[in-house]
């Protein structure tokens, strides 16, 4: 992981960055710095403070207290400023529905004070960017989910941000659709833009993140990139098995000391292990019957499971 | 950047001047729809009220000595400024809020809260200089205006607007549903439009009513407007009162309304 001070001033700094509304804490102290250059990633289930810490990164939310440096500024202190150098991809799409594709980024690029022929030729490019070219001059209401998306990431790049947020850029997509998006994402990454995203899905943080957060209830709960996490934190495999309706509750301890840890889920069990395989025949060994038996790679599923005790997307 | 940059310091940054291009810009999809109203409804209540019905109210003092279709157009177009102003400051608004969410969008922009509110102020001068300029070409054409002064009648009904429009939109952004919208139109908006001095004069009413009608702004909007219409006997200091009152109320809304759209946006 490289430090801040070895590739100068972080892009992003926070320390006991904190929101919160009324009495409810949203985020709690939380310390992260983002480089030039990285994807970086909070991954944690809904309510988990992703996007109030998105949003006071973006210099639309004000913290309640810490520190946070957003390009070298104060958001508190330069708002515009910052904004002027962001991209914002909102969780939500908050595209003028009543305004054609390209009136859509036209206006935005405005709010930039782009000129329109810039605006205009900016535009144009962007669309061919993400694939909307032919739908230019329709109207947005009828676009599918993902076009809608898509277009709402080429708004954002319309004033060349430097520092790209991604508020869960994939979630509702279909896998197509999704990636389509993961696609267009690794591009600017490739072109040295900054990416900070939310998700829940570990899959989305593991294709495109460098280096993630792990975030639960407001908290940061670990930190590192994909694959240290789940060397940190979980097995080289994992074996699944799922039993018949009511088996599961009868196993009491028949599958203890099979692989490092064995987890109990509502529908399965997961078997931590170097070696699946080997704890798969132990299992038959021992004279289980499952009714499926899957061998897998670990996931930052599995990480999260073992960090917060819950599954991501419940 | 640097394309950005340039553009930037090219020119003067004159807050509000983007949303009301956003606004214009969504205008011109849908104006075609609205137009219709704009047109139609002077001639209507022209022809029924002011010409049909006029034609059986004799031209008396209590209306300023000129026949009822020319006492009643000023306040008409008072008024459909008032309503123009209250519907744009009401769903469309309200939209921008929480059903296409482009403010969130635009303030996560350089865009400000201050932009949006003074965008939306600029919108409404727009629109309702727009649908009361059609009101008086068309009053213009059924004979009902003809004293010079009438030009300056259309600035005071645009700020009629703005002084219904902006207290509105103040009201509007603290909504979280768009239900009590119907509430004041059908108790507020209407009343005002029926007891205002639009159709007689306010003196007609009790009382009791009549100080009450002295305190609603589309009393002073109604009596700016006319007197400026009809352009008799102008009396300069009652005229400065009528605009004050309704200068202070506009300013008062926007006040409020850069805090209300505040405390919803930026949270």
């Amino acid at each position: 992981m490289p430090t801040p001070e070895s590739i100068g001033e972080p892009l992003i700094h926070a320390r006991g960055l904190t929101k919160k509304f009324g009495d409810f804490t949203a985020v709690d102290a939380v310390d992260f710095d983002v480089a030039a250059g990285e994807a970086f990633g909070f991954l944690g289930p809904n309510g988990a403070g992703k996007t109030s810490t998105m949003r006071m990164i973006g210099a639309v939310s004000p913290r309640t207290g810490g520190e946070l440096t957003v390009l070298g500024a104060d958001p508190d202190q330069a708002g515009p400023r910052i904004r002027a150098r962001l991209g914002v991809v909102p969780q939500s799409d908050t595209l003028d529905t009543e305004l054609t594709v390209l009136e859509n980024l036209i206006i935005y690029g405005r709010y930039f004070d782009i000129s329109y022929a810039e605006a205009r030729r900016r535009a144009t490019e962007l669309l061919e960017f993400v694939q909307l070219n032919d739908r230019a001059k329709d109207l947005v209401e009828p676009l599918s989910g993902g076009m809608k998306r898509r277009l709402t990431i080429a708004r954002s790049l319309i004033n060349e941000p430097e520092l790209l947020l991604l508020d869960e850029p994939t979630t509702g997509l279909d896998p197509q659709a999704r990636h389509l998006v993961w696609d267009r994402l690794y591009r600017l990454k490739q072109r040295g833009t900054t990416l900070v995203l939310t998700t829940h899905y570990m899959d989305e943080a593991e294709q495109l993140c460098d280096r993630l957060v792990v975030m639960d209830k407001a908290k940061i709960v670990a930190e590192g990139s994909p694959r240290a996490l789940i060397e940190k934190y979980a097995t080289r495999e994992v074996l699944e098995l799922r039993f018949p309706v009511g088996v599961q509750e009868t196993l009491d301890g028949k599958l203890d000391g099979l692989g490092d840890r064995v987890e109990h889920l509502p529908d399965r069990v997961l078997v931590y292990a170097t070696d699946g395989e080997a704890a798969a025949t132990a299992v038959h060994e021992r004279g289980l019957q499952p009714e499926t038996i899957l061998v897998r790679r670990s996931s930052l599923e599995d990480v999260f499971l073992r960090l917060t005790g819950r599954t991501l997307v419940e | 950047m640097s394309v950005v940059a340039g553009v930037r310091s090219a020119g003067l940054r004159i807050p509000g001047v983007r949303k009301l291009e956003h606004s214009l810009l969504v205008y011109r999809r849908i104006w075609r729809g609205t137009f219709f109203g704009t047109l139609v409804s002077p001639v209507l209540y022209l022809s029924a009220m002011g010409v049909a019905l006029g034609s059986l109210v004799p031209t008396m003092t209590t209306f300023g000595g000129v026949p009822y279709l020319v006492f009643l157009a000023p306040g008409l177009l008072a008024a459909q400024a008032m309503q123009t102003a209250a519907q744009e400051s009401s769903w469309p608004l309200f939209a921008g809020f929480k059903w296409n969410k482009t403010f969130e969008a635009m303030i996560g922009t350089p865009q400000g809260v201050r932009d949006i509110v003074l965008g939306h102020l600029y919108w409404l001068v727009v629109r309702v200089g727009l649908v009361t300029g059609v009101f008086l070409l068309v009053a213009f054409l059924f004979g009902a205006v003809n004293s010079p002064t009438v030009i300056l009648a259309w600035p005071a009904a645009i700020l009629t607007g703005v002084a219904f429009g902006m207290p509105m939109a103040a009201w509007t952004a603290s909504r979280k549903t768009e239900q009590s919208f119907a509430f004041v139109f059908r108790f507020i908006i209407t009343p005002l439009f029926l007891f205002s001095g639009t159709f007689f004069p306010i003196e007609q009413l009790p009382e009791a009513v009549r100080a009450f009608a002295w305190l609603t702004p589309l009393f002073h909007g109604v009596s700016l407007t006319r007197s400026l219409a009809i352009g008799h006997d102008l009396n300069l200091l009652t005229l400065a009162i009528h605009a004050l009152v309704l200068i202070a109320v506009a300013t008062v809304g926007t006040l409020i309304a850069f805090r209300t759209f505040k405390k919803r946006l930026v949270v």
